[in-house]
């Protein structure tokens, strides 16, 4: 615990706490609307922070990370609808799926010195395969779509996670909150320290004893493994679950959104990113709604705004400039 | 015997042949350098040992034991560390955490670690740049990065590729002092490919010349400079 903490200055506590005391009150503040929204940034922090083990600590890019998100989701959904089994079991059965599927991928990649552009071209074929055969497994809904009863929003089911949206929220808050303190932990480990190496130079890496493949093989199954929460919690959150949207590239590109404007790397890169995104696209369809101009796609073209926005004027992301200028680094 | 043979070993790059039928040997605790001229092979030599390449044939025997054709990471950890003659530092972490990825290497504490890299970046007066991001050294200072982590790691043998090029000679005399002291009190031996002979003659005890690949001379500094083969290929006639 001490650890976890340890070199942060006053400052930082005091913001960090401040932040947490927001969210945890947010719920009896906001409308249902805000409420959603936060719902799905943190769910987009969740996710960013999960992705972020692979590029950011350990720098592969993995484009399809919606592979993940979509294995988590229909396992999950698959033992509840089918054996009636509830999602925190069902969880364990999503990360033993999301985590061999890493395994795959990473071994295929790794052991054959795929890198680069190439493994990114690897992730998305792989999560086109998937989705392709999600699309005509029938006995999971295939194209049709898999859906979850409806619960009784008026009382709140944690165990099987059937409940009004605010436990949602709590839930996510808290895997949002774990998932910190999970990432801190492993970056200030022996662990962090050979991905970040690995991410640096690889050769140099190798030199210096660093078994470049198993630490490569531990940040994709980490990484996979974390995600498949994020589908879970998708499938319970949303009730229903197309192939076509939960395996797509457009997900995954969402998902690294977050943290590639928030801060490559950092810890709390994905939080921010995801939190200055969300609000603001969504923001914007509707105020483009409002005024009565409905132009589709108009959320990706504000993406790609931001993106480019960010690479020129902050290109290590939000968060760096931010702690910077809020003095809120860790001190060694 | 030795801590470290090297027997007979090759290595081709297509037609090239960048190493032929290299044989040496290093005791326990010695300090021996090998030089030669541009494109000898002594970087291939190197990258050989350390497990970048596998050797044609030959064999390679570190403290008795067989290591060649383990991988890098393999090596390092059988008590072998290296530096690159072209640096690859990891730019975007600090100098002391730079050192922390090698000091890694023999602890699994990352407390313990980063006083170990402390250690060692005094010893080679890069303290004062802990904090500093890697990629705001300028290259000697890079080197020496590169140094402290290999020596990080714990080796028993030192793998020193051009570490001294760029030095100004008081530098170059620091950093004798510095490999000495460390050969000294800890019994590190060392094998250095280096050009400039300021350093070669004032830490070898012994030096290996290599010429198109194939070793053409070796024995203790004085012979080696005089030997009349050496003069002409690498030092020049004038160097007499």
């Amino acid at each position: 615990m001490k650890l976890l903490f340890a070199g942060l200055p006053q400052r930082a506590l005091a913001a960090l706490g401040l932040f947490l005391l927001l969210l945890l009150v947010a719920p009896w503040v906001v409308n249902g609307y805000i409420l959603s929204l936060l719902v799905v940034m943190l769910y987009f922090a969740y996710a960013g922070q999960a992705w972020n083990v692979m590029m950011g600590f350990t720098g592969q890019l993995s484009l399809g990370h919606s592979l993940y998100v979509g294995l988590g989701a229909y396992a999950a959904a698959m033992m509840f609808t089918k054996f009636g089994i509830n999602p925190w079991v069902g969880l364990l059965v999503a990360v033993a799926t999301t985590t061999a599927m890493g395994v795959i991928i990473g071994f295929l990649a790794f052991r054959f010195g795929i890198g680069g552009v190439y493994f990114a071209i690897l992730t998305i074929a792989f999560s086109e395969f998937v989705r392709i055969g999600f699309d005509h497994w029938t006995w999971l809904g295939g194209s049709g779509g898999l859906f979850l009863p409806v619960a009784n929003l008026n009382s709140n089911d944690l165990l099987n996670l059937r409940g009004a949206p605010v436990m949602f929220y709590y839930v996510m808050l808290a895997m949002c909150v774990a998932a910190l303190a999970f990432c801190r932990w492993l970056l200030g480990s022996r662990l962090g320290y050979y991905w970040q190496a690995i991410r640096e130079n690889e050769d140099a890496a190798a030199a210096l004893g660093i078994p470049v493949f198993r630490y490569k093989m531990f940040a994709v199954m980490i990484s996979s493994a974390m995600t498949a929460f994020a589908g879970v919690f998708y499938a319970f959150y949303y009730n229903n679950l197309f192939p076509e949207q939960i395996f797509s590239m457009g997900r995954s590109i969402e998902i690294i959104l977050g943290p590639m404007i928030g801060g490559l790397g950092t810890l709390f890169g994905p939080i921010i990113g995801a939190f200055v995104l969300t609000p603001l696209a969504d923001g914007l369809s509707e105020l483009l709604q409002w005024v009565g101009i409905d132009v589709p796609g108009v959320k990706q073209v504000f993406y790609g705004v931001c993106l480019l926005l960010v690479i020129v004027f902050l290109p290590h992301g939000i968060w760096p400039v931010l702690a910077r200028r809020l003095k809120l680094e860790r001190e060694h | 015997m030795a801590l470290l043979e090297v027997e007979g070993i090759g290595k081709h790059f297509r037609g090239l042949r960048a190493l032929h039928e290299v044989s040496f040997s290093i005791p326990q605790g010695a300090i021996h350098a090998m030089i030669g001229p541009n494109g000898a092979g002594k970087t291939t030599c190197f990258n050989v040992i350390a497990g970048v390449y596998k050797p044609d044939g030959g064999s390679i025997r570190f403290d008795g034991k067989p290591i060649d054709g383990l991988r890098p990471d393999q090596i390092c950890r059988a008590g072998i560390g290296r530096t690159f003659q072209v640096v690859k530092p990891f730019p975007g972490l600090s100098v002391l955490d730079n050192v922390v990825v090698g000091a890694l290497n023999a602890t699994a504490d990352v407390a313990h670690a980063r006083k170990e890299a402390m250690r060692v970046l005094e010893l080679l007066h890069l303290a004062d740049k802990a904090r500093h991001p890697a990629a705001s050294l300028t290259l000697p200072e890079r080197k020496r990065v590169e140094v402290a982590r290999a020596m990080a790691t714990g080796p028993r043998l030192l793998l020193l590729d051009e570490v001294m090029a760029g030095l100004r000679p008081t530098e170059v005399d620091e950093m004798v002092a510095v490999f000495r002291r460390v050969n000294q009190e800890t019994g590190l031996t060392i094998l250095l490919i280096e050009h400039v002979m300021r350093a070669v003659m004032a830490l070898a005890q012994h030096i290996v010349v290599l010429h198109y690949g194939e070793k053409i001379s070796e024995g203790a500094p004085q012979e080696v400079v005089n030997d009349p083969k050496v003069l002409e290929c690498y030092l020049g006639e004038e160097a007499l």
